[in-house]
């Protein structure tokens, strides 16, 4: 009988330990965990420094994706008016964020780590069609880091043209 | 004789009232201290700390719909949430929250008190019987085979406090351990208090002895078939049932209002509302670590353990106060 007794009595000193400990309830949305460093969130195109994209339209994400998410458009890029340091540039770029499962292996197929997936998770719409991004939502025009490799890209002086 | 009468009604209203105000602070606070023990904060969203949770929950409830089952009695199932309520709170009628604080202090204070408690059984076996439902009856009715039980146990726990204090009057019991810190009935009836505070767990119905309303067992017991308001009575009349049990086990064993010589200078009421607090925060820290009984051993537990533990009280009471007193 004594031994049930210690053992009630275990169990309410262990509960009231417990209610003067700090609680790790995290008051969402005052205040938001961080994610890890490489949380899948919301995909992004990045942009060179100079202002070009870094997407040279080459689908490869398209191809990659489980789900198929990812629509890739390419065109060819005018040289008085790149947009990207290469030939060509996705033209039109559409995610279909209701259907991606976020598994990261468009990010692993791009050649130029252009697309990223950032760490935003509040990925909730109104309607649908604002769960569809395009390339407006997409392209991240804020400073990151990578400058155009010139071992990649030579000059784009135009097409040549090929005498018959 | 108007004038008295109105001023009657005028304290019982506040009386009431204030009660009701208590019901809903201790609805927010068992919400947040269980939270707290478990690990996690309660209520924070509607006000700062949770404080306007209460009003939240009031409002939900006043504006559900009102459903009344096809096959039920219709009298009886309107009435029980009334009968467990009322009951309850005329309880508060002969308590005394400090010295002559007391609405009404009868020479048998306490047989007023266990009576008018006991009627609140009525409730919960009415309303579980009226609904007519298999999950209703079978709570009900282990509810009111639990209650009717544990009722035995406290009445005899408490003989052993009169015959301590030689009065049943509460106000006299209270003055009768007016001793000091050792002069309290905790400590000369050991036994008992804890006859005392485990029936007290079983009447109001909370865990361990809890099944009555084991919400994964039997949906709701007694209370499933209410909705909205009929449902808010019923809960408010639990609560304050065990408001009423907390100032019982404060005044009978705790010392009531009485404190040490050092400590004087609070008011008694404020003394007897932080002792009930803290039997109320006991109560809470038993809910949320032990798990429930199971009903075989819930009653056997009453009748095999806890009623010859309090006869043995008794008897060894009876004989100090016929040799010492």
């Amino acid at each position: 009988m004594f031994e049930g007794i210690a053992g009630v009595a275990k169990g309410l000193g262990t509960t009231l330990k417990v209610f003067f400990r700090k609680k790790n309830t995290i008051t969402y949305p005052a205040h938001k965990k961080q994610r890890s460093a490489r949380y899948h969130g919301r995909h992004e195109l990045r942009t060179y420094e100079n202002g070009l994209e870094m997407c040279v339209g080459c689908e490869l994400c398209q191809v990659a994706c489980p789900a198929n998410v990812i629509t890739v458009l390419a065109a060819e890029n005018d040289p008085n008016n790149p947009h990207s340091p290469g030939e060509r540039y996705g033209y039109k770029y559409q995610v279909d964020l209701l259907r991606c499962i976020f598994c990261g292996m468009c990010e692993d197929a791009c050649p130029t780590d252009c697309l990223h997936l950032t760490q935003d998770f509040e990925l909730a719409t109104w309607t649908r069609e604002e769960s569809i991004l395009q390339k407006d939502r997409l392209v991240n025009r804020k400073p990151s880091g990578f400058k155009v490799p010139m071992n990649v890209y030579p000059p784009f002086e135009g097409r040549k043209v090929v005498k018959a | 004789m108007l004038t008295t009468l109105l001023w009657i009604i005028t304290k019982a209203l506040i009386l009431a009232i204030a009660i009701i105000g208590a019901c809903a602070v201790e609805l927010l606070i068992e919400r947040k201290v269980l939270g707290y023990f478990q690990y996690r904060l309660g209520p924070v969203r509607v006000g700062p700390w949770g404080v306007l949770q209460p009003i939240a929950d009031v409002v939900k409830m006043l504006f559900k719909e009102d459903i009344i089952n096809r096959e039920a009695d219709k009298i009886i199932f309107k009435l029980a949430p009334m009968i467990a309520f009322f009951t309850a709170l005329s309880a508060w009628v002969v308590i005394p929250w400090g010295p002559g604080y007391a609405m009404s202090d009868p020479n048998a204070g306490l047989l007023v008190f266990l009576a008018i408690g006991s009627l609140g059984i009525y409730g919960v076996t009415l309303g579980g019987w009226a609904s007519q439902t298999k999950y209703t009856l079978l709570g009900s009715m282990r509810a009111t085979a639990q209650m009717i039980s544990y009722e035995l146990a406290m009445g005899m726990a408490v003989i052993g406090v009169i015959l301590m204090a030689g009065s049943v009057s509460i106000t006299k019991i209270v003055e009768a351990q007016a001793v000091g810190i050792y002069g309290y009935n905790w400590l000369w009836q050991l036994p008992g208090f804890f006859v005392f505070f485990m029936a007290a767990l079983a009447e109001t119905a909370r865990t361990p002895f809890d099944l009555p309303e084991a919400e994964t067992e039997l949906v709701g017991g007694y209370n499933t078939e209410y909705a909205g308001m009929r449902f808010g009575l019923f809960f408010l009349g639990e609560i304050v049932h065990l408001l009423n049990m907390s100032a019982m086990i404060t005044l009978l064993y705790l010392g009531g209002w009485n404190t040490l010589p050092f400590l004087s200078f609070i008011p008694p009421v404020v003394t007897f509302f932080l002792k009930v607090c803290f039997v109320i925060f006991v109560f809470m820290w038993i809910r949320v670590t032990w798990p429930r009984m199971r009903y075989d051993r819930l009653m056997s537990f009453g009748w095999k353990v806890l009623l010859p533990l309090a006869a043995v009280n008794l008897l060894g009471t009876a004989i100090y106060v016929a040799m010492f007193a």
